[in-house]
C-alpha cells in the first residue's frame, strides 16, 4: 500500500505517527477487537465500588460508589456513578455517555441544589475524585478510541499474554501511549503501563481476582500507582450483576433527579 | 413519624435490602463576619448560628417507589429570622417505565447560568439562609413526569404558595426598611392557596440540553411596599401578584466550551417584559501539566425594564412603588472557577459583576475543602463595591461580609 511512498517520506510518517497499517498494528487491532467482540452482549450491569486513595505517606481515604452500565450495541456505554461516601458528597452522581469516534457526554449532579450540570467533555485527562484515575481511565473503552501496535508475546505471572502498545485518537488525551498486557486465554487486561505526554511512564494499572459472570469477566481489583507522585489507587468492585434489565431511561436525566 | 407511608417504607425497605437507605445529613455552625459597622439601628457585626439538616430516604419496590424526607433547622441568638425550621423535602415518588409521580414537598431546579436563575421558578428562595437567593424552601407539589425518547415534559400543580423570608431588624444584610412577612399581600384572591401551574419541556441531544418552560401563578419576587405602622416608623410591606412566565433555557457544549442562555418573558398587571442571562464557562484542563482545573465564565446579564426593574426603596414619606426587584438590569459577570481535583476536592469560585450603567460593583469568592473524611469547610466572601445611592444595593453598602461554615456530615 505505502510502496509508492519514498523512504524518507515513510521514516517522517514513523517518526511523527505512532501508528502506520503494517503486521504489528494490524496484529494489535485484531487483538483489541477480539477483546471487545468476547465482552459484548453482556446488555447491563450493576456493581458496589470502593476507592481507596493512598498517598506517599501511606494515609488512606475511601469512597463508596455504586455503578450502574449499560451496553449500547454500535455506540460507548452509558453509565451512572453514584456516590456513597465521603458523607458530603453522597447523592452526588455521574452521567456518562461514551462515543466511539465523538466526545463523550457527561453531566454531574448536584443534590444539594438539585441541579443537573453538563460538564466539558474535554476533562478526560483529569483525575476521577482526585484518585489516580482519570476519567478517560474509568469510562468505557472502545475499540476506535486507540490505534494499536503489537509488540511480542511474553509470560505475566505465569500467563501467555500479548504485549501491545495502543496510542489514544483523542488529542486531549493525557497519555501519548499505553502498553497492555493481555491474556491469551481470555482476552482479559492484566495490566497497562501509562505514558503522559512527555513520554515519561506515568502510571501502572494491575487487574487483579478476575471473576467470571457467565461469559463475562471483571477485575474485582484495579490498582493504580502512580510512578511520579508514589500516590496510589486501590479500586474495589463488589456485588456484580449482569442482565439486570436497566434500560436507556435509567440513564437520562430525570434518572439523575431521583438518585439517592 | 405518624406518617403511614412513612412507616409503610420503613417496612418495605427493610424487607427488599434498598440502597443509601436510611438516615444521613449534615450538622454545623455558621460564622457570618462584617467588617464595617452596621448602617441599620438593631444589627450586630457577627452572627453566629447553629444549624442541623437530617435526611431520611427509603427505596423499595426494585427503586420503583421512594420515599424522601429532608429537615432545615437553624438557630439564630441575634436574628429571629434567621432562625427558623423549613422542610425542605417530604415526598413521595413513584417510577414506571416512561412516567414518574411526586407528590408532596420537594424542589426542582431549572436552569444553566450562575450570576442569576431568571427561568427557575418552582422553589420560593430562603432568602434569609443566603442573599443570593440559592437557598430554596420547600415546595408543595404534585410532579408528572413524561418521557418519551430524550424528551421529557414535566406538569407541575403547586397548591400552597411560600413567603420569601427575609431577615428581622437585627439581621444583616437587609433593606433599610424592614420587611415585615405578617404584612404579605396577595393578588390572589386566596392568598397562598392560589393555586399554581407550571410545565417544562426538555431535551437532550449531541451536545445540546434545551428546556422550554411556562409557569402561572403567583410570582416569587415580591414587590416591597412601604407601609406606615406607627407614626414616622414604616416597614416593607411584601406584596405577591400573579405572574406568567415563559422562559428558555439552553446549554451546548462544544469540547471545554460550554455556551449557556436563560431567557424569560414575564407578564405581571398586563405588561410582559423581558430578561436574559447569556455567556459561556470555558475549562482549561489539567492546567500547567497540573490536575488543577481553571473554569473562565462570563455571562450578561439584560433586563428590559432598565432601572425600573429595581426597587427603590423611597424615603418616607412615601409615594413610589417598585417593581419586583431585579438586581442586574445591564450587567456582566466575570468569573473563575479552579478545581484542584485533590483528595479534599478543594474548589474555589470567584466572579464579579460590574453594573454598565453605573459604577457599581458586586464580588464574591465561595471556597469548599472537604477535612478528613466527614467535615466540610465552606467559605464565602462577598462585597459591594462604589454602590449609588439610586441603587437597590446601596442600604447593603457596608454590608461585606465572610462566612464560614464547618459541618459535619453523617
Amino acid at each position: 500500500m505505502r510502496k509508492s511512498v519514498s523512504l524518507l517520506a515513510l521514516v517522517a510518517l514513523v517518526a511523527t505517527l505512532p501508528v502506520h497499517a503494517g503486521p504489528a498494528e494490524d496484529k494489535g487491532l485484531t487483538i483489541a477487537k477480539e477483546a471487545s467482540t468476547r465482552d459484548s452482549g453482556w446488555a447491563d450491569n450493576t456493581a458496589d465500588l470502593t476507592m481507596l486513595l493512598k498517598n506517599k505517606q501511606g494515609e488512606e481515604s475511601r469512597r463508596d460508589m455504586r455503578a450502574k452500565t449499560l451496553e449500547i450495541p454500535d455506540d460507548g456505554d452509558k453509565s451512572l456513578m453514584i456516590f456513597d461516601t465521603p458523607a458530603d458528597v453522597k447523592g452526588t452522581a455521574l452521567l456518562s455517555f461514551a462515543h466511539k469516534t465523538v466526545d463523550d457526554e457527561q453531566w454531574l449532579y448536584l443534590p444539594a441544589l438539585k441541579r443537573v450540570k453538563r460538564i466539558a467533555s474535554d476533562n478526560k485527562a483529569g483525575p476521577f475524585m482526585g484518585s489516580e484515575f482519570a476519567y478517560e481511565d474509568i469510562t468505557s473503552q472502545e475499540v476506535e478510541k486507540y490505534t494499536y501496535k503489537w509488540l511480542r508475546d511474553e509470560k505475566l505471572g505465569g500467563q501467555d499474554v500479548f504485549v501491545f502498545e495502543r496510542y489514544p485518537v483523542d488529542a486531549n488525551s493525557g497519555y501519548t501511549r499505553q502498553v497492555v498486557w493481555m491474556d491469551k486465554a481470555a482476552y482479559r487486561i492484566q495490566k497497562i503501563d501509562f505514558y503522559d505526554r512527555k513520554q515519561a511512564l506515568l502510571k501502572t494499572l494491575s487487574f487483579k481476582d478476575y471473576k467470571a459472570y457467565g461469559k463475562f469477566w471483571r477485575a474485582s481489583d484495579m490498582t493504580m500507582v502512580n510512578h511520579q507522585t508514589d500516590k496510589s489507587t486501590q479500586l474495589v468492585w463488589n456485588a456484580y450483576k449482569f442482565g439486570t434489565g436497566l434500560s436507556a431511561r435509567d440513564f437520562d436525566q430525570n434518572a439523575l433527579a431521583r438518585v439517592r | 413519624m405518624r406518617i403511614p407511608f412513612l412507616l409503610a417504607a420503613v417496612l418495605l425497605g427493610s424487607v427488599t435490602p434498598a440502597i443509601a437507605d436510611g438516615w444521613s445529613g449534615r450538622t454545623g455552625v455558621e460564622y457570618l463576619h462584617f467588617w464595617s459597622d452596621p448602617i441599620h439601628e438593631g444589627q450586630y457585626s457577627n452572627y453566629l448560628s447553629p444549624f442541623v439538616e437530617p435526611e431520611y430516604n427509603a427505596e423499595w419496590d426494585d427503586g420503583k417507589q421512594q420515599f424522601n424526607f429532608t429537615l432545615f433547622a437553624r438557630g439564630d441568638s441575634r436574628d429571629d429570622n434567621h432562625q427558623h425550621v423549613d422542610v425542605r423535602e417530604l415526598e413521595y415518588l413513584m417510577v414506571g417505565s416512561n412516567y414518574a409521580l411526586r407528590a408532596g414537598v420537594s424542589k426542582v431546579f431549572w436552569g444553566v447560568t450562575e450570576a442569576e436563575h431568571l427561568v427557575d421558578i418552582v422553589n420560593q428562595s430562603d432568602l434569609v439562609e443566603n442573599p443570593d437567593g440559592d437557598t430554596k424552601l420547600g415546595q408543595p407539589m404534585l410532579n408528572l413526569t413524561l418521557i418519551n425518547g430524550p424528551s421529557t415534559l414535566n406538569l407541575f400543580v403547586l397548591p400552597y404558595f411560600r413567603d420569601r423570608t427575609y431577615p428581622s431588624e437585627s439581621g444583616r444584610p437587609r433593606t433599610r426598611l424592614v420587611v415585615d412577612d405578617d404584612l404579605a399581600t396577595y393578588e390572589a384572591s386566596n392568598g397562598r392557596h392560589h393555586v399554581d401551574f407550571a410545565t417544562r419541556w426538555s431535551v437532550s441531544e449531541s451536545g445540546l440540553d434545551l428546556g422550554l418552560s411556562y409557569f402561572y401563578g403567583t410570582g416569587r419576587d415580591p414587590r416591597l411596599l412601604p407601609q406606615k405602622i406607627a407614626p414616622g416608623q414604616f416597614v416593607l410591606a411584601p406584596h405577591y401578584e400573579l405572574l406568567q412566565q415563559v422562559g428558555l433555557d439552553t446549554s451546548y457544549v462544544d469540547g471545554a466550551m460550554l455556551w449557556k442562555l436563560e431567557a424569560v418573558g414575564r407578564e405581571q398587571l398586563g405588561a410582559w417584559y423581558f430578561a436574559m442571562s447569556a455567556g459561556f464557562e470555558y475549562t482549561f484542563s489539567g492546567v500547567f501539566g497540573s490536575s488543577v482545573d481553571i473554569g473562565l465564565l462570563s455571562e450578561y446579564l439584560y433586563d428590559n425594564r432598565g432601572l425600573n426593574a429595581t426597587l427603590i426603596v423611597p424615603v418616607p414619606p412615601v409615594k413610589a412603588i417598585g417593581a419586583p426587584p431585579n438586581y442586574f438590569q445591564n450587567d456582566l459577570l466575570f468569573g473563575l472557577r479552579v478545581g484542584f481535583n485533590d483528595v479534599q476536592s478543594t474548589q474555589i469560585l470567584m466572579g464579579i459583576i460590574p453594573d454598565l450603567d453605573g459604577q457599581g460593583l458586586i464580588y464574591s469568592l465561595k471556597a469548599e475543602r472537604r477535612l478528613g473524611e466527614t467535615w466540610k469547610l465552606n467559605l464565602e466572601f462577598r462585597g459591594y463595591v462604589n454602590i449609588p445611592v439610586d441603587d437597590v444595593l446601596y442600604s447593603q453598602r457596608n454590608d461585606d461580609y465572610i462566612r464560614t461554615t464547618l459541618a459535619w456530615y453523617f
